[in-house]
């Protein structure tokens, strides 16, 4: 083949490829030099990478690669890493005594600025990215407490959660559903007497007879006078802080179904010095006692 | 140059092309995927994995025909910022009974693989109806309609039927009690304690909140043991993997 000359092209002096449509030939130019040596190049490499990284599959493994770099290695160092950047004032606050956490400026922005990044992370999904909470997630950011709001309190929350079956210590307290105890009228007075005690408007007649039911069936855990029990979780009646809405449907669907919001506990998955930090975070967001 | 034309013997003959071609990619596959199937490291196994019980396969069946994987990939990658936000980095194990995966590879939305345990049923419920109500800057759709889709597990025999067909380990008794066990896990006031024996770390929840079985306890189901598995507690990571 190679003693087979092909055509020269006239105009510019190279051999064509000898392939002919309708007159029309192909000028054999061969491949532009860099092309070709950054191709040869690439094979090299391509060897070499697999030398150094893990590559070539053998009979129970594949090469684990003459630098020994490993993904799972790497995050654990990029971790540890962290981890010991940190580690004086993470064991610091983890230790800590929430209750005077505060009076240790550094620790406490530390803290603070930690929490807030967990916060948004974990937290935010049902409480707001803002604290502000949603229908049945408590907004964080007042001064109204279902379980207490000083620091320990919050931290205790946070560890063990509110009524889910995961945590043996969590927060617990269960509002009985009255649809099956009380005949329709007397949780119609109720609601009434609930929204007199929270001054909104009522209708005084039913509320009158509300009282009355109020105080044989739900003062037990809201207080005589409805301003709640933190111990219990009942929530303070009184005020203007409504967690599944103050208007009579919301309310009738309270007292007839009760409600039974769960929170799960966070202690194990953020450990003790991130729990600390929401803990911190949370407390200094307005509302803290 | 006679040895640098030979090529021109294949490019003249496309019987000739057609067969190099197959060999070529033939050898590629066999050293690209055959090991994969044997390597020691490719197959890790991992205590606690489990076949999905028949109402979480019910709900990942629901999850695949909505398109959730569109938005929401399982997958958490060995990087620290996503083991910081979402947990332990996926094992290939986790999803060794997944038919078809659903590692994604689009977040519109968040990383779903460990979003098990994290939140409450009725979180999970009220963001499916709207997830506006509990996060305002969302752009997920409403999934409000499930909660009115009553399902009875007609099918969910063969379902499982189908997947064990497809190498998922489940046993003779797994496939004989599928509609008991799929209509038990919904039902915390039943007899539940055969469907966790069978299928360990199981949640037994009225999902939903409503007295009917409906798709949304199917996918809520399915939710909440995303990730919940493996005790990684006990989980010693070999680092050649």
């Amino acid at each position: 083949m190679a003693d087979k000359k092909n055509d020269i092209d006239e105009t510019s002096g190279i051999e064509t490829t000898g392939h002919n449509w309708d007159g029309i030939k192909e000028l054999n130019n061969p491949l532009p030099r860099w092309w070709l040596w950054c191709f040869y190049l690439t094979i090299i490499w391509g060897v070499g990478y697999t030398i150094a990284y893990p590559a070539w599959p053998m009979i129970t493994g594949a090469t684990s690669g003459v630098l020994g770099y490993s993904t799972r290695a790497e995050v654990a160092q990029d971790i540890a890493r962290f981890d010991e950047q940190n580690s004086a004032l993470e064991t610091a606050l983890a230790d800590a005594d929430l209750t005077t956490l505060a009076e240790n400026e550094e620790l406490h922005r530390y803290a603070v600025a930690g929490g807030a990044a967990v916060f948004r992370a974990q937290c935010s999904q049902c409480h707001g990215s803002g604290a502000a909470g949603a229908t049945g997630y408590p907004n964080l950011l007042d001064d109204d407490w279902l379980w207490g709001g000083d620091i320990e309190n919050i931290a205790y929350t946070i560890r063990h959660g509110v009524r889910n079956e995961t945590d043996f210590d969590a927060r617990w307290s269960e509002m009985p559903a009255f649809g099956d105890i009380l005949e329709r009228d007397e949780i119609d007075g109720v609601v009434q007497h609930v929204l007199a005690i929270s001054g909104q408007d009522h209708d005084a007649e039913l509320a009158a007879t509300g009282a009355e039911v109020f105080y044989d069936q739900c003062s037990a855990c809201h207080a005589e006078d409805g301003v709640g029990n933190r111990d219990l979780g009942a929530p303070n009646l009184t005020d203007a802080i409504w967690l599944y809405g103050s208007d009579v449907a919301a309310l009738t669907e309270t007292v007839r179904n009760a409600r039974f919001g769960i929170m799960p506990p966070w202690g194990e998955r953020l450990g003790e010095a991130d729990t600390k930090a929401v803990a911190a975070y949370v407390h200094q967001l307005g509302g803290g006692e | 140059m006679a040895f640098l034309e030979k090529h021109q013997i294949l490019e003249r003959s496309p019987t000739l092309l057609l067969i190099g071609s197959f060999l070529v990619v033939t050898v590629g596959g066999i050293v690209e995927i055959a090991p994969l199937f044997y390597l020691e490291n490719t197959i890790e196994e991992v205590e606690g994995v489990r076949p999905y019980s028949p109402l979480e396969l019910t709900g990942r069946d629901i999850y695949i025909r909505e398109g959730c994987y569109v938005c929401h990939s399982q997958m958490i990658r060995p990087m620290r910022d996503e083991v910081e936000r979402y947990g332990h980095y996926s094992l290939a194990a986790e999803s060794m009974y997944d038919h078809p995966h659903q590692w994604g590879s689009k977040r519109t939305g968040p990383d779903v693989a460990r979003v098990g345990g994290r939140y409450s049923d009725a979180w999970h419920v009220d963001h499916l109806k709207d997830p506006q109500s509990v996060v305002p800057e969302s752009i997920m759709p409403k999934y409000a309609f499930l909660a009115d889709t009553v399902i009875d597990g007609e099918h969910v025999q063969d379902l499982v039927e189908t997947h064990a067909f497809v190498g998922v380990p489940y046993t003779e008794e797994m496939i004989a009690s599928a509609q008991a066990d799929f209509t038990v896990q919904a039902d915390p006031d039943g007899d539940w304690d055969a469907l966790v024996e069978r299928y360990p770390g199981a949640v037994v929840s009225n999902f939903d909140g409503q007295p009917e079985l409906t798709e949304m306890d199917a996918l809520v189901a399915y939710l909440q043991m995303l990730g919940t598995l493996v005790d990684f507690s006990t989980f010693t990571p070999d680092a050649s993997r």
